[in-house]
């Protein structure tokens, strides 16, 4: 729990009411609540799997909720090799997912092409939709996939979600 | 013997060595159909499992051809078709779609690749690359970072997405065309004995 909610919670003289920010709360509840989109494109997608499954659970983190429709995901895990072909698909998907949202590269090819430095390789998926957390690897670890996980739940606990909630693009 | 009987079978096959002992024939394209016709009818082989082109090189008299794979489930046998094309600014086989349906993505994938068109076929489009890609990749002077191409409609426009750019590989493997003024046999370990090879027998 966030330290912010914590400290504002007292249960014997609030009575149920929690004093604290808003931008806390809204954290709080986003980063818990990750419903990833497996963008299984190549072999990652099987350590994707992996880390679905009991022995790395990704459950822990409150993030198991795989989710293969793009209006029910708020985080795309483009897990494999990213063709020129395939690369307008996943630009589609990307923005018919509602914000906010987040994109995870994982794996050598999606972070920069990897070993296909060839004709048919877009050189990384970043050069068509943002990423916010780049995981290395051929294919990657579900170690390391857990972890930048995590590293995106820090990443999204120091937004000013408030702010953005208010501000127009 | 099974390679006797399908040599007097159809005279006009001549045998191809093959390392593994399976059952090879080399083929004049326009024999092609009918022999695979007969490889089916009379000699159980029921099922087409692959085509693969082959690029020869650049200097080779037959550029351009192709190794038709079969199998026979009832004999449990294997036994090879190579053809290779007349020519190779244009080059062309006949289709075996009539015979073995599943030749149609096979063949479709050797065009796409390798630019071999198989006349007769009900929808020879690119299968892997997307419609308006003008290259044929797997061919021998086809650099691996690919050729200036425009990029597949589904992209939007989006000219965002930057092109590749040749890897620092050079004085490596794989680093020499396979025949020519510029060949050097120590970076080109798929030539056999250091020589450039050609295919001209048939």
């Amino acid at each position: 729990m966030d330290k912010c909610i914590q400290q504002g919670f007292d249960a014997k003289s609030e009575q149920g009411f929690i004093y604290t920010k808003l931008d806390s709360v809204i954290n709080w509840v986003r980063s818990n609540s990750i419903w990833p989109q497996p963008m299984g494109l190549a072999c990652c997608a099987i350590e994707l799997m992996a880390v679905g499954g009991s022995r790395f659970d990704i459950g822990r983190f409150g993030m198991e909720v795989m989710r293969f429709s793009p209006r029910q995901s708020d985080c795309m895990i483009v897990a494999g090799t990213v063709t020129y072909k395939m690369a307008g698909s996943i630009k589609r998907i990307y923005d018919q997912m509602a914000a906010p949202k987040w994109v995870i590269a994982m794996g050598a090819c999606a972070c920069s092409g990897g070993m296909f430095r060839t004709y048919s390789t877009l050189q990384g998926v970043d050069k068509i939709i943002p990423v916010d957390v780049y995981v290395g690897g051929c294919p990657t670890r579900p170690e390391a996939l857990l972890d930048a996980l995590m590293s995106l739940q820090k990443k999204i606990r120091g937004d000013h979600s408030t702010r953005e909630l208010f501000v127009k693009e | 013997m099974e390679k006797e009987k399908i040599l007097s079978e159809m005279p006009f096959l001549k045998e191809r060595k093959t390392s593994d002992g399976i059952a090879s024939f080399e083929c004049r394209p326009a024999d092609l159909p009918k022999a695979a016709k007969i490889l089916r009818d009379k000699f159980e082989f029921q099922s087409l499992n692959d085509i693969a082109a082959v690029d020869m090189g650049e200097c080779a008299a037959r550029r351009f051809g192709a190794v038709y794979h079969f199998f026979s489930h009832t004999k449990k046998e294997y036994a090879g078709l190579a053809a290779f094309c007349e020519s190779a600014d244009e080059p062309k086989l006949p289709s075996l779609c009539p015979v073995f349906k599943g030749a149609d993505w096979l063949e479709r994938e050797a065009f796409d690749m390798m630019g071999i068109v198989f006349e007769g076929h009900p929808r020879l489009e690119r299968i892997l690359m997307w419609d308006s890609y003008p290259w044929h990749p797997l061919r021998k002077d086809f650099p691996l970072e690919g050729r200036e191409a425009p990029l597949p409609p589904s992209f939007g426009g989006n000219e965002a997405a930057a092109k590749v750019e040749p890897a620092p590989e050079e004085g490596g493997p794989f680093h020499s065309p396979s025949c020519g003024t510029e060949f050097v046999p120590e970076k080109e370990p798929r030539s056999r004995q250091g020589e450039c090879e050609t295919f001209d027998n048939l």
